[in-house]
């Protein structure tokens, strides 16, 4: 299906000789938010980085927006949030997404835009190593959302974020979806996954599932979505 | 190549330093400060004037090659480097925006080392002082690029600091600092003239004795120049966009 945002067929990727993506295949529609669950080192991190295509493969095909993944046209359109923050630490919150707005061509108005985003405004003149854990996360965040990627692949947005910001960065997620944004969203957090419109569940580096939330619950039976996952993984051992 | 990206990335390096003002004063002032204490321990303006153009290059080469090869290993330790790599930048617009950023730095260094050892400490220059200024910022830049290069080898901060004496002691005990080239066995010869900073003390050593730009000079700051972009060329290549 072209029209598909995301197409994964039979992905394996070894790092350092152990595989840590299996026989991956998945398929993610446009504009939906698709939650990617599983426990700490179950290769979600790796899955994300084929997908934004800085990661080498070992075999299977990853097709972005109709494009194999890592093409140069797509880096305009790919919105990437690695988990442990990859911006300048001695740079000003502002001073650092000015300059990834600048190499994103975005406009100069994106800055304030994704800063009051992601609710750093009032630390927008700070530097950002002097930010709280939770705050360089959003500072972090915000650089994905720079110009109006069509895909954006956030690795662990919201670990260690009060509730409440958590809540206000899902509300955020679901209207960069309304507005025709794909969100592909990792989380090791099983009550995030119900704010997703799908879930890929990843478990040493297979999937083991690929469902709406209310269907994983219906098939499995469970009451709670880490039920369901527990009954998922107990079913494939 | 994009120039816009190259100068917004020469601008963020900039930025950077500029929240970290002792980087700044020690990158300014440290080269001044050793020509200084060099003209008091020689305690003599004819031999100042004998090794001071050679280290008016050496200083600048060691200062830049050590920030060149800390910043761009930071860059890959903290993912940032990783991060541009999923964005539309090339790889050249940003090795080229830290020439840029490094390149006015060294001017400013340079500069400052050059005018106090020539107004000041005695300096004999006989050629013209643009001229010296040229070859000493050429050699700082000779220096952050093989920093940036070998960078790319090193995994900690610890290791990177370790390439400074094997990459750059060599070339300051072979360059004719310490010993003629001419006087040197044939292995030692041969070694002094396959490394880039041998040619630039030589350009160095002439336009301070000689008020003529003869070929000699051009053809090495030439090849000081051509050194600089292979070395930067292969830090370009060292940079990957997709790694295991």
């Amino acid at each position: 299906m072209t029209n598909s945002a995301l197409a994964v067929t039979g992905l394996r990727v070894r790092r350092g000789g152990r595989p840590v993506v299996w026989d991956v295949s998945f398929e993610v529609p446009r504009g939906v938010v698709t939650g990617l669950l599983g426990p700490s080192g179950c290769g979600k991190t790796t899955l994300m980085r084929a997908i934004v295509g800085v990661q080498i493969v070992e075999g299977g095909t990853v097709t972005v927006l109709g494009l194999p993944a890592g093409s140069p046209p797509l880096r305009h359109r790919i919105g990437y949030a690695t988990q442990n923050p990859a911006i300048y630490a001695d740079l000003t919150v502002r001073e650092a997404l000015r300059y990834f707005a600048a190499v994103l061509r975005a406009p100069a108005s994106d800055v304030d835009r994704v800063i009051a985003e992601v609710g750093l405004t009032d630390h927008a003149g700070e530097l950002v190593g002097s930010l709280s854990g939770g705050q360089h996360t959003r500072a972090n965040l915000a650089v994905a959302l720079l110009g109006t990627p069509e895909l954006l692949v956030l690795d662990e947005p919201t670990v260690g974020l009060d509730p409440v910001l958590r809540d206000e960065l899902w509300a955020l997620f679901r209207r960069l979806a309304d507005g025709g944004a794909t969100l592909l969203v990792s989380s090791h957090v099983m009550d995030e996954a119900a704010r997703c419109d799908r879930l890929l569940l990843m478990r040493e580096g297979v999937l083991l599932a690929d469902d709406a939330p209310l269907a994983l619950r219906e098939r499995t039976g469970a009451a709670d979505l880490e039920q369901a996952f527990l009954h998922l993984v107990r079913a494939a051992s | 190549m994009n120039p816009a990206l190259t100068l917004a990335t020469t601008r963020r390096i900039l930025t950077q330093l500029r929240h970290d003002p002792r980087t700044v004063v020690m990158l300014v002032l440290v080269p001044t400060l050793l020509m200084v204490l060099l003209r008091y321990v020689f305690n003599s303006t004819l031999v100042f004037s004998h090794v001071a153009p050679a280290l008016l290059g050496v200083f600048p080469f060691l200062i830049m090659f050590l920030i060149a090869s800390i910043t761009t290993l930071r860059e890959r330790t903290t993912a940032t480097l990783e991060r541009l790599m999923t964005l539309p930048i090339g790889r050249l617009d940003l090795l080229f925006g830290y020439a840029l950023a490094f390149g006015a730095i060294a001017v400013v260094q340079v500069a400052l080392a050059a005018g106090v050892s020539v107004w000041w400490l005695g300096l004999d220059l006989a050629g013209s002082v643009g001229m010296l200024l040229l070859v000493a910022v050429l050699d700082a830049l000779l220096g952050m690029a093989l920093g940036l290069f070998v960078s790319a080898f090193a995994r900690t901060e610890f290791q990177a600091i370790q390439f400074m004496p094997v990459f750059v002691l060599p070339q300051i005990l072979l360059c004719g600092l310490f010993v003629p080239r001419d006087d040197m066995g044939w292995l030692l010869r041969w070694l002094s003239e396959v490394m880039p900073l041998s040619y630039a003390v030589e350009a160095l050593n002439r336009v301070t004795a000689s008020s003529t730009v003869d070929a000699v000079i051009l053809r090495n700051l030439l090849v000081v120049a051509c050194c600089a972009l292979m070395a930067l060329m292969l830090g370009a290549a060292t940079l990957r966009r997709r790694t295991p």
